[in-house]
């Protein structure tokens, strides 16, 4: 029974992780290299829980449908703000991608734990969501599947949202291998300037990519705030996202740019994430916390030693675009 | 043709040159457009922008010990400022400055956990400094080895390092350094005396030491062969290899050299400061530190005024938590909102906008950020 257990909370704890992950691949496949994950996240993570707060407060009996709906909606929005700030400064500013992702996140970080205070503040002391929004968050998408044996909890157990980063895999794949504005997509990653001269219009494309990758970025934000492995969700809990967001760009390059190859790494890093829970080894608790940094780091040289022309990053990630310096 | 072809509503042009004064001008209208921003912030807060910013810059400087506190944010944030500086200029994004101050305030703390009473207090000052300085040095080199030889993602690398020391800081906190006479409460114990950094004018030694780094910094980048080398490196590859240098090896001396430097200031940090080592040694300073240098353009001695400005905003943050119940995570908000606008305006002092049917003339150093 462990091992099943073990395999339902690997899951969980991946969710985060595979938004962030599928946010930073929309992002990258355009040749932006947005290092604001980690901010994204808390900005998403801090919009949906006060959007689904102050909708609770508004109404007198709150609907979990509507709630859940909202905070989805803030969460992805605000997220995609951020994103767009990022755009702006380095599509049309030309600024260095490097540092203007890591002023996103200095930014993020700062607002995501500012704004989550401040709305304690205001309600005196923490902000939460009442039990029929976090429930609605929590609560197994097929109550009855869920029973059946073995296959029910391994399949069937989780809430909506796992589901539907799913779902964005399938459909993020699709869109990237088999539609039009998907190819286009990727050739502006490859070769700005080819693209250009093949007539796509290349400022929309990285503006898109990034702006709606920053959206789906601020849902795996959301998922912690919401759906805590701590099993305290549905509060502001200060520094939340924790390195969420930067495990998620690591992920990125692990997945080689793959939405497929994502939800299978972002999985075995949900399960680092919780394996001490469920398999002691006899380490300290503090070691076996940063397990999934140090597998972070040798998968990163992993992917450096063998070089294969498929799991290279688009070639103009990182790079702006100069149209008038071709 | 010709006379069907609109010209485009704006047009983006290359600035030959722009006089040092006019660019200064766009980078204070920065700055302070964001300070308009946070001004915003704050009303959308229900308080009053100037009262708070007021505030902000009384709670920080305005008693000797507001100021002593104010310089003891600075002293490190500058100091990390400096230690990315090599490498930022060599396009290393060495992003864990934060790790390395720490593996160095670790190496430090070995050395007054356990060596104090066998040392005398300069053998043990120096020999804790040294400690430091290697382990820095080392928690640098270890990235900069990988990227060197096989490309290795040093951003990632680097960042993912820091929350591996600080896993081994929690663990030496929790278990062997747990301070056996503490009240079950896991810290580590306080500095014997004798590795206690002295203090001149009311502040850590830290500072002299933090200033001359600054200087020898700016003198290593600008005058030294291997300064020249890191600026060649950072701005191409191919041409350092071309021009025969060696860019492995500088791009591993440099990580040394940064990480080194956050080392010190570990060391500085748990000697002077703290006179204890815990998980919040470093506190988010490696980030911020990337602000400050960036915002003084890897310039070390501009980031003086940098650091001093964001170590105001950090201290005076603090003070409107208490004041204005307004969340101390505003300064990392007014931070990321300065660095925006900083990043934005580059654009403006590199770029010309010519607007339709304006002649050549025509001028535009607008911010809109």
């Amino acid at each position: 029974m462990t091992i099943i257990n073990f395999f339902c909370a690997a899951v969980l704890a991946s969710c985060p992780l595979l938004f962030g992950t599928l946010g930073e691949v929309l992002t990258e496949k355009s040749g932006n290299m947005n290092l604001g994950v980690e901010g994204m996240m808390y900005i998403g993570a801090a919009a949906g829980l006060g959007g689904a707060y102050y909708y609770e407060k508004a109404v007198s009996s709150p609907v979990a449908a509507v709630s859940v709906i909202i905070a989805l909606v803030c969460a992805f929005v605000f997220a995609s703000l951020g994103a767009l700030i990022y755009s702006v400064i380095t599509i049309t500013f030309r600024a260095n991608q490097n540092v203007t992702g890591l002023a996103l996140t200095i930014f993020g970080v700062g607002l995501g734990n500012f704004a989550g205070e401040a709305m304690g503040n205001a309600a005196g002391g923490y902000v939460f969501v009442s039990n029929v929004t976090k429930n609605a968050f929590n609560a197994p998408l097929f109550p009855s599947l869920s029973n059946l044996p073995v296959v029910g909890k391994m399949l069937f157990s989780y809430n909506f949202l796992v589901y539907l980063s799913i779902l964005l895999t399938v459909a993020l794949a699709l869109f990237m291998n088999h539609t039009r504005h998907g190819l286009n997509l990727r050739a502006v990653g490859e070769n700005p300037a080819a693209a250009d001269a093949a007539g796509i219009n290349v400022m929309r494309s990285k503006y898109l990519s990034t702006v709606i990758g920053g959206g789906i970025t601020g849902l795996g934000g959301l998922y912690i705030v919401m759906n805590s492995a701590n099993g305290v969700g549905g509060v502001w809990v200060h520094n939340c996202v924790s390195g969420y967001g930067w495990l998620s760009v690591a992920l990125v390059i692990f997945a080689m740019w793959n939405p497929w190859r994502s939800m299978l790494c972002a999985f075995i890093f949900g399960a680092l994430s919780v394996m001490r829970l469920y398999i002691p080894l006899g380490i300290p608790d503090q070691i076996y916390i940063i397990f999934p940094y140090i597998a972070t780091v040798i998968v990163l040289i992993a992917v450096s030693l063998r070089k294969k022309r498929e799991n290279q990053p688009p070639s103009s990630l990182g790079l702006a675009y100069f149209r008038e310096e071709r | 043709m010709e006379g069907t072809k609109r010209e485009p509503f704006v047009r983006i042009a290359k600035r030959d040159d722009i006089s040092k004064g006019k660019a200064f001008l766009i980078r204070v209208a920065a700055v302070l457009a964001a300070l308009l921003v946070g001004a915003v912030i704050i009303l959308i807060l229900n308080h009053n922008p100037v009262e708070v910013y007021t505030d902000m810059v009384l709670g920080s400087l305005k008693s000797k010990t507001s100021r002593v506190e104010t310089i003891k944010i600075m002293i490190p944030l500058l100091g990390c400022a400096v230690a990315i500086t090599p490498a930022f200029k060599m396009k290393f994004w060495n992003i864990g400055a934060e790790g390395q101050l720490l593996a160095g305030a670790i190496a430090a703390t070995y050395f007054a956990l356990f060596h104090h009473a066998t040392m005398s207090r300069p053998v043990l000052l120096s020999g804790m400094f040294i400690a430091g300085t290697l382990a820095g040095g080392l928690a640098g080199l270890i990235p900069a080895l990988f990227k060197a030889k096989w490309g290795t993602n040093e951003t990632l690398f680097t960042l993912m390092l820091n929350y591996i020391i600080l896993g081994i800081e929690r663990y030496l906190q929790n278990g062997p350094w747990k301070d056996p006479k503490g009240t079950g409460f896991p810290i580590i114990a306080m500095f014997d005396r004798s590795a206690r950094l002295p203090k001149v004018f009311g502040v850590h030694i830290g500072w002299i030491i933090v200033l001359l780094l600054v200087a020898a910094m700016f003198v290593y980048l600008k005058y030294s062969k291997h300064g020249y080398e890191i600026s060649v490196v950072g701005e191409s590859e191919r041409t350092a290899r071309y021009a025969g240098m060696n860019v492995s090896k500088i791009i591993i001396r440099t990580m040394f050299v940064s990480g080194a430097i956050a080392g010190i200031i570990g060391y500085l940090t748990v000697c002077g400061a703290d006179y204890t080592l815990n998980e919040g040694t470093a506190g988010g300073v490696g980030f911020t530190a990337i602000a400050v240098a960036w915002l003084a353009k890897l310039n070390p001695f501009t980031m003086i005024g940098f650091a001093f400005f964001l170590s105001v905003l950090s201290k005076g943050s603090n003070t409107i938590q208490t004041n204005f119940k307004i969340p101390a995570s505003a300064s990392g908000v007014l931070t990321g909102i300065i660095l925006f606008a900083m990043l934005a305006c580059e654009f403006f002092i590199s770029y010309r906008v010519i607007f339709r049917g304006h002649k050549e003339k025509e001028e535009d150093g607008n911010d809109d950020n």
